[in-house]
């Protein structure tokens, strides 16, 4: 954060402090330096409006959504009474800055207003609230549970919801309870005739995992999309509040499980901003480079992918051989392949082995020249450009107002990366260049990842010839597990070593959120720690979930092989989406 | 009595014959495309996997025989047969040598555009009576496809047909003695060649069956001997069609040195393998499209061919 930053933040909490003095209940300090204003729930729609339309540098995203179950936390001094608050996050591109709305809401079934009517991605945001917290919002459209079945009863992130299966009685499925499942799951749209309803998954080979597309077809023409999510819910988010600071770490690698590190970075970045641990250099530069390695990985199963997708055979078992390629390296360097959990509190698990580095260096040599033969394979295709040009377009305005991140906001023409606007881990050291594309069709989607990689490839480059000297994970109490070279000269160390290896690091109370530019878009792990070994609220803000939201709007009018390619060219992962 | 007995035999030789090296095509394209693709292939069953075919065929023979209780019973169990009977008959035209064939007919080419004329019923009578929404618009779109593609494939072979001045295979093969009509009729090559691999439903024209999109297309609800006969059907349809390129284009069986049948595997053998190259390269345009490049360009292309062959035959004096 640059000091220029932090003035301006100042002026967003006077701004509204100056116009709606009496629905501001508090200002609350945050260790991420996100300016965290509490306004009461009556005037809360009146300051996201203001904030979305009227001031000069406005939040035009809604970044993200979500509720904290404040009834059982203790260390939350200075904070209105509150038994839920819903939390705002607004994202302003032009000022380069956040803003976090909170609103207490009282009583065990609370309720609030809908502002499906101020940003149309609040829609889903709020089903899930629902879903996870019973939070009623009057005006919603469709108010329905999103993640879970319909048929469940609870809210499973209030407190009280058990976190484990062994508290909930063996599960059985009897015939009557499978019969009300699935008679759960018909839809049956209102109003709606001369239409053939096409249930596209869960299990289709386009969808690209567990995603139900209802489609109202008229001959091949879309009328209406609906995506049906949560299939593959893992209750990730529940699982951070009962696993240690650390041991949570390798269940975020499965969040994107494309892209096993690059969900690591948010995660303990978060953590380390809570703890305020500074990471040596050494361990910045060894996760920028796993991390871009991953990202090369990731856009190579998208490239693949898509191309399948639209049809062409080959390309896909040629990206994947290269995947492969990257693997080898991610196997010598960490032991695991997808998600090599390898990032730890304050650095990251071991050091770099011996002759990491010509591994490197072989892949960094070869693969632009396989980049440049995939090119012509498929970006220079002729019946590739016929599929994918024009198709799904969508305006930087759009994107912006539906939550739309990394990527596929680039390739609308926003030059947007959180590696350049906001350098974490020592970006700033780097050269390379975000890539954009005008038109935001499913070929510039498509244009941009494949640029990307040759840009990661740039970035490891540098990585492997200025890799700093130095230890590798911060020497910090906190950093966990410790590093163990002072353990047996002194009990104190010893105790606290003992300590944070058994429980797991305790982190201090307060709230912090961490953005990065993940793979698919931004990241953000939204941490609430209330001074224990455990999280209090683990909030994950992850890309896929707000893009696969658009893809009904992307559609509307187009035909059943548009949707296939569009759902090819935006990328998510459906455990990024469900979590 | 010679003669009646080889009418017999050879038909039934013939028929073996192709339902085996269908079965072997697909054998021959699970490896080609691994060559093409870095990968291995079947190659664990016998030696180089060739006894993938058997395994898979035990397989198939030994599925249950299930009709899916929403479809229409008897057209569901009828429609994979006629693509193997019409297909098959079709082959009954083909000349692979003087001598071996199984029927030559003065009206050899009307025969073979009536046989696939008769198969685009199979797919449109799977996907109908499948009950199934995907088997639905597979079979829609097979019958779109088809009809589209198979008027322009009748016109662009009538060029040849001019040149020859007749319809019997034989005719045509031997007027190419001076000169292979792929050169007069190269026009007429290209829109056959296009046509034939829509006929195929194969990739860049599989939209009938266009797995990301719509599973299996019109035989989404077959499994056991029934989808087999489909599969088979496919691969039989790449014969017949790779064996028509080389008849109507290519010389059929000329060519010096070897004897006719070892020139007409050969070349028949090269444009399969071509068939499989395509499917390794390209993708999927997308359905209005195809039908756009149907009525567009293929069917002004076919018909200006046929023009200018005429005009030219007129002008020579024949």
């Amino acid at each position: 954060m640059n000091t220029a930053d932090i003035s301006e933040r100042k002026d967003v909490v006077q701004e509204i402090r100056d116009r709606f003095g009496d629905g501001i209940m508090a200002q609350q300090p945050a260790r991420d330096g996100i300016p965290t204003v509490w306004v009461a729930n009556d005037r809360v729609k009146d300051v996201l409006k203001y904030l979305k339309h009227e001031t000069a540098g406005p939040y035009r995203m809604l970044y993200d959504l979500t509720a904290i179950d404040e009834r059982f936390r203790e260390m939350r001094q200075g904070q209105p009474d509150s038994t839920f608050t819903l939390v705002y996050h607004l994202l302003s591109h032009e000022r380069n800055s956040d803003v976090r709305i909170k609103v207490p809401l009282t009583g065990e079934s609370p309720r609030a207003g809908s502002i499906t009517d101020i940003w149309q991605a609040a829609n889903w945001y709020e089903r899930e609230v629902w879903d996870m917290f019973g939070i009623h919002f009057d005006g919603h459209p469709e108010l329905r549970r999103i993640l879970l079945p319909l048929t469940w009863t609870g809210h499973p992130l209030r407190k009280d919801h058990p976190a484990r299966a062994t508290d909930m009685g063996p599960f059985s499925l009897p015939d009557d309870k499978a019969k009300r499942e699935e008679d759960a799951l018909r839809y049956s749209p209102d109003g709606v005739k001369d239409v053939m309803l096409l249930n596209m998954g869960p299990h289709h080979p386009g969808t690209h995992g567990l995603l139900r597309m209802i489609l109202e077809l008229d001959g091949e023409q879309i009328v209406n999309a609906t995506p049906e999510i949560g299939f593959h819910h893992r209750g990730a988010e529940k699982m951070g509040e009962r696993q240690s600071w650390h041991t949570y770490i390798p269940y975020t690698d499965r969040v994107d499980y494309l892209a096993g590190p690059l969900n690591n970075f948010p995660y303990v970045l978060a953590v380390e901003t809570l703890a305020g641990i500074e990471v040596p250099d050494r361990a910045k530069v060894i996760r920028i480079m796993v991390a871009e390695l991953f990202r090369i990985s990731n856009h190579l199963v998208y490239y693949g992918t898509f191309s399948q997708d639209v049809g062409t055979m080959s390309p896909v078992f040629f990206m994947f051989n290269d995947r492969e390629r990257v693997f080898h390296i991610i196997e010598a360097i960490c032991g695991g392949r997808m998600h090599p959990e390898w990032f730890r509190i304050g650095g990251v698990a071991q050091d770099l082995p011996k002759g990491w580095d010509g591994l490197v260096r072989d892949f960094i040599s070869s693969m632009p020249r396989r980049l440049k033969e995939y090119d012509g394979l498929v970006l220079k295709n002729r019946i590739f450009k016929g599929r994918t040009r024009g198709v799904g377009v969508l305006t930087v305005d759009e994107a912006i107002d539906r939550g739309v991140t990394g990527p596929n906001l680039r390739a609308c023409g926003l030059e947007w990366d959180l590696r350049k606007k906001r350098p974490y881990s020592g970006y700033d050291q780097f050269a390379f260049d975000v890539p954009t594309m005008p038109d935001g069709d499913c070929y510039s989607r498509a244009v941009i990842r494949v640029e990307e990689m040759r840009q990661s490839l740039k970035i490891i480059e540098q990585c492997l010839k200025h890799m700093p000297d130095g230890p590798y994970k911060s020497d910090h109490p906190l950093a966990t597990p410790p590093r163990k070279d002072r353990i047996l000269c002194d009990i104190e160390t010893l105790i606290h070593h003992f300590l944070s290896v058994s429980w797991g690091p305790v982190i201090p109370a307060g709230e912090a959120a961490f953005g990065t530019e993940g793979a698919k878009g931004n990241n953000t792990y939204y941490l609430i720690s209330d001074g224990g070994a455990m999280s209090y609220r683990t909030r994950i803000r992850t890309p896929s979930f707000p893009h696969l939201q658009v893809v009904p709007f992307l559609t509307r009018g187009l035909m059943l092989s548009d949707l296939i390619a569009i759902l090819g060219s935006i990328d998510y992962v459906l455990a990024d989406v469900d979590r | 009595m010679t003669v009646n007995l080889s009418s017999f035999i050879m038909p039934l030789a013939i028929l073996l014959i192709l339902l085996i090296v269908s079965a072997w095509l697909i054998w021959l394209e699970r490896r080609l495309l691994a060559l093409w693709q870095d990968r291995y292939g079947p190659n664990r069953v016998g030696p180089f996997g060739l006894a993938q075919v058997i395994a898979d065929m035990i397989k198939m023979l030994t599925k249950e025989d299930w009709v899916p209780p929403f479809a229409d019973r008897a057209v569901f169990v009828i429609s994979p047969a006629i693509t193997m009977v019409t297909i098959l008959s079709a082959f009954a035209i083909v000349s692979f040598a003087p001598g071996i064939s199984v029927a030559s007919l003065n009206i050899d080419l009307l025969f073979f555009i009536s046989m696939i004329a008769l198969n685009a019923y199979s797919p449109v009578l799977a996907g109908w009576s499948s009950g199934n929404r995907y088997s639905l618009l597979g079979a829609l779109r097979a019958t779109a496809q088809m009809v589209s593609y198979e008027v322009f494939m009748g016109l662009s072979l009538m060029g040849v047909v001019a040149l020859t001045g007749s319809f019997n295979i034989l005719d045509i093969v031997e007027a190419q003695r001076p000169l292979w009509f792929c050169i007069p009729q190269f026009f007429g090559l290209v829109v056959f060649v296009i046509a034939g691999i829509a006929l195929t439903h194969r990739i860049p024209f599989d939209l009938p069956e266009a797995e990301n999109e719509l599973v299996a297309g019109y035989h989404t609800e077959y499994s056991g001997l029934k989808f087999g006969m489909f599969f088979v059907g496919e691969y039989l349809n790449v014969i017949l069609i790779s064996s028509l390129i080389t008849t109507f284009f290519f010389g059929g069986w000329l060519g010096p040195v070897l004897p006719p049948l070892a020139w007409f595997i050969i070349k028949t053998f090269v444009f399969i393998c071509g068939f499989i190259l395509l499917r390794a390269s390209l993708p999927r345009p997308r359905y209005d499209r195809l039908m756009a490049l149907g009525w567009k360009i293929m069917l002004p292309l076919a018909i200006l061919n046929l023009v200018v062959t005429g005009s030219i035959i007129l002008a020579s004096g024949y």
